[in-house]
């Protein structure tokens, strides 16, 4: 039977038929749905870790144990994952261990593009990388059988387009999978699983001997196959690139790679000397075209391809156009893009109504002139955006607090504050408060406790205490881990109450010989904590124009279309469909015009 | 119809990307390949939306190129105008006259184009425009959720394809109490195309 599956849900399918027992991941777009869809099967543990390195490590000892365990994250989270990653290659494991990267080319919801191909070429391990849902099912299944027949870790590389494009998969159980026997007795391997030095330099040659045997195994394995067709261009691709040299190239040669670490040498070297013209069609880095070249087989490649960027349709074909490639013509006339006869406005992302984070940027936007923001990954890094334009600096996850620390022992004049929020906070802020608490810097920390990962589209944390699976367990609270690091000043505050938070802020600016905390508590509106009250409303015979409540960033507060006749500028008014009572306009209005109405 | 390539726009939590589900069901319903894709950058809402959902008997990439868009389907006025340049000359836009002001109209110094402009700028590119007052319908049918079912029908009126097929695929998607809110609003959005 076919359904219609994201790439995504195809991995979890695969995972599972493979009879994978636990998985754990950190979420991060592209890849947070993967462990979304795993935790809904039986029979398997699935996890959210507090972050990458804790999901890969937590697989690595599932892995040790001889269970197949799979750890997902986006690109960046294998930075994160990656001192264990290349030990990992050393030690190599006993049950199946997968680790997925999901890319993110066009750095759609990312700090970079970087080619995660490029951490199998460095910690010497396989790499498989599919190029739709059905390839995504089977190369999982696949990635598990070669861990356990290499016995080291293999990575499936996804991207955003495939992650989150659907395409039809074949969902009938195959025979045999989920037969699981129970977990073995532990079996000890001191002298593959402890990396001491002496163990270290013994497995280094038999890594090195691994990824020859594996490089055989691909030269002949159906996951590398050629199609064959004319042979005045033969094009080597992998990935998403794959789809558009199939569409854009009909009936040329092709050689698709399955297992894009460690390339199948022999295969290209032969399949080029086949072919007229040799084009790599690769996406981001030239890690195949570069292979290629040393092996002095010329080629089209990087010369004319984006190296930057997702690849599309219309850049793979404008590329293949400038190299005098026979490329196939669109289904219709291409038409020039003709000028806009409008001028569209943009419509940049915004906080949402009700957004606990908006008290607290429309605060500190006040204080360019005496603070340094100093950002971190989640909703709030949206604070850039007008009209907050407050942060200054943003970098990593957890990198607030080590930033802010650094400025300010520098010499900075102004008092930077760091600004994170609570699952970041647990995924990397603790070991940096505690550098802040140990170097004795003067910095606010101020983290923005929405009681869940909002930006990923709300996953859980430790400091919800619920996990991935829906177990109730501990909730840790923030500010009693500051007070029990040392630090004297740690405040609550709620986050709709504009006074406070502003009153708490200035308070903590003030405090000299180390770091204060203001944790800024209030419900993401998409939690079932949030609390709607009736909607705000605006009374325009008091409204006189002044634009405050615009600068509060909420998309329920309109321009009306009613002028004020003094400053000939537009009143507000406020979208009752998308208002959820949240009061923070009515804070700011100088005039009380805003009300708050009788119902919802 | 062995080849059709649809773009999805709208706001974020409009239910654009569901809307888009469902079609790329029906394609495989009808017995075509079908892929979608689609990209919802980072805000939960308020952000624009797009979704690609290509039919053919075997689709490659899950995108259509820009110029190549036969059914442009927009939740929302000002976002049909955005995405326009992605329609096929001559091919065919479905637009939700509701309009959500953008922020760089509400706190920038940019304006919202009037309505007219917008309908002439679409006009301009595509063969056939239909427009319809979704949240209307939607809330004729008997709730206002249901503006993308609303939306299908009027898509499936345009498309060689049984409408019992989009019937059955969105009721497949929605929570049973709402079969029938559902029903009734596929057919209005079916009869608003004239």
């Amino acid at each position: 039977m076919k359904q219609l599956l994201s790439g995504n849900e195809a991995i979890a399918l695969g995972a599972w038929e493979a009879g994978v027992r636990y998985a754990s991941a950190y979420p991060g777009t592209p890849s947070t749905e993967i462990l979304e869809a795993l935790a809904q099967y039986a029979g398997i543990v699935a996890e959210w870790a507090s972050n990458e390195k804790v999901a890969l490590d937590a697989a690595a000892g599932a892995a040790f144990g001889g269970a197949r365990a799979l750890a997902a994250m986006k690109h960046v989270g294998v930075n994160v994952a990656a001192d264990s990653l290349m030990s990992l290659s050393y030690t190599g494991v006993r049950g199946g261990f997968v680790l997925v990267s999901a890319d993110d080319p066009g750095a759609f919801s990312s700090q970079n593009e970087q080619d995660n191909r490029h951490y199998a070429r460095f910690g010497k391990f396989p790499c498989l990388e599919p190029s739709d849902s059905e390839e995504a099912r089977q190369f999982t299944r696949l990635a598990f059988d070669l861990s356990e027949q290499f016995e080291c870790p293999v990575m499936l590389r996804s991207t955003t387009r495939l992650s989150h494009s659907k395409s039809p998969v074949d969902v009938t159980m195959p025979e045999g999978a989920r037969e699981l026997e129970p977990l073995p007795p532990f079996e000890r391997r001191p002298d593959r699983y402890v990396i001491i030095p002496a163990i270290a330099r013994r497995r280094h040659p038999e890594i090195e001997q691994r990824l020859l045997d594996v490089a055989a195994w691909g030269e002949t394995a159906p996951v590398n196959r050629i199609e064959w067709g004319d042979r005045s261009v033969g094009i080597v691709t992998c990935g998403m690139a794959y789809q558009y040299a199939r569409e854009l190239f009909p009936g040329y040669s092709i050689l698709k790679i399955g297992l894009v670490h460690p390339l199948p040498l022999q295969m290209i070297r032969d399949f080029a000397a086949q072919v007229d013209r040799l084009v790599i069609a690769e996406e981001l880095d030239p890690i195949i075209e570069e292979q290629v070249r040393a092996m002095g087989i010329d080629c089209i490649g990087k010369d004319v391809f984006p190296l930057v960027g997702e690849f599309t349709l219309a850049n793979v074909r404008a590329a293949a156009l400038k190299a005098g490639l026979p490329v196939a013509a669109p289904d219709v006339a291409e038409v020039e893009a003709e000028p806009p006869a409008l001028d569209v406005p943009p419509r940049p992302p915004a906080l949402c109504p009700g957004c606990p984070h908006r008290a607290f940027f429309f605060t500190i936007s006040r204080w360019q002139n005496k603070a340094i923001f100093s950002g971190d990954i989640g909703c709030y890094s949206m604070g850039v955006l007008p009209p907050f334009e407050a942060m200054d600096m943003l970098v990593s996850m957890g990198a607030s607090i080590g930033m802010a620390h650094g400025v300010k022992q520098a010499g900075a004049q102004e008092t930077p504050i760091a600004i994170i929020g609570d699952s970041t906070f647990f995924h990397s802020g603790l070991a940096p408060l505690a550098n802040a608490v140990y170097n004795q810097s003067e910095i606010v920390v101020a983290v923005l406790d929405n009681r869940i990962t909002a930006m990923t589209g709300g996953q859980e944390h430790p400091g919800t205490g619920i996990t991935l699976q829906g177990a109730e367990g501990q909730r840790i609270e923030i500010a009693p881990i500051a007070r029990a690091m040392g630090i004297e000043h740690v405040w609550e505050v709620d986050a709709w109450n504009l006074k406070a938070v502003r009153d708490t802020l200035r308070k903590a600016m003030e405090v000299k010989g180390g770091p204060s905390v203001v944790v800024v508590k209030g419900a993401c509106v998409f939690t079932p904590y949030f609390q709607r009250r009736p909607v705000a409303a605006v009374d325009t015979e008091k409204c006189i124009a002044c634009g405050s409540c615009f600068r509060v960033g909420c998309p329920a507060i309109l321009k009306s279309d009613e002028i004020y006749a003094t400053n000939g500028k537009h009143k507000s008014r406020i979208d009752p469909l998308l208002c959820t009572g949240c009061t923070v306009c009515m804070q700011v209005c100088p005039t009380q015009a805003i009300y708050q109405t009788g119902g919802e | 119809m062995d080849k059709v390539n649809f773009l999805f726009v709208g706001v974020g939590g409009q239910g654009t990307l569901t809307a888009s589900d469902i079609a790329a069901q029906v394609g495989i319903d009808v017995g075509l390949d079908a892929k979608k894709s689609e990209v919802h950058g980072f805000a939960q809402r308020g952000g624009v939306v797009e979704s690609h959902v290509r039919w053919a008997p075997q689709v490659g990439s899950p995108t259509a190129e820009k110029g190549t868009v036969d059914y442009l389907i927009s939740f929302e006025l000002l976002e049909a105008a955005r995405w326009v340049d992605w329609l096929r000359p001559g091919g065919t836009v479905i637009v939700n006259t509701q309009q959500i002001a953008p922020m760089s109209v509400t706190v920038g110094d940019k304006t919202y184009p009037a309505p007219a402009p917008i309908l002439e700028a679409l006009a301009g590119r595509a063969g056939r425009v239909v427009t319809l007052d979704g949240l209307a319908l939607a809330t004729e049918a008997g709730t206002a959720r249901a503006v993308n079912t609303v939306i299908l029908g009027a898509l499936s009126a345009l498309l060689d394809t049984p409408a019992g097929v989009w019937e059955e695929a969105i009721v497949r998607r929605v929570p049973p109490k709402y079969t029938d809110v559902n029903r009734v609003a596929f057919q209005l959005g079916r009869a608003a195309v004239g």
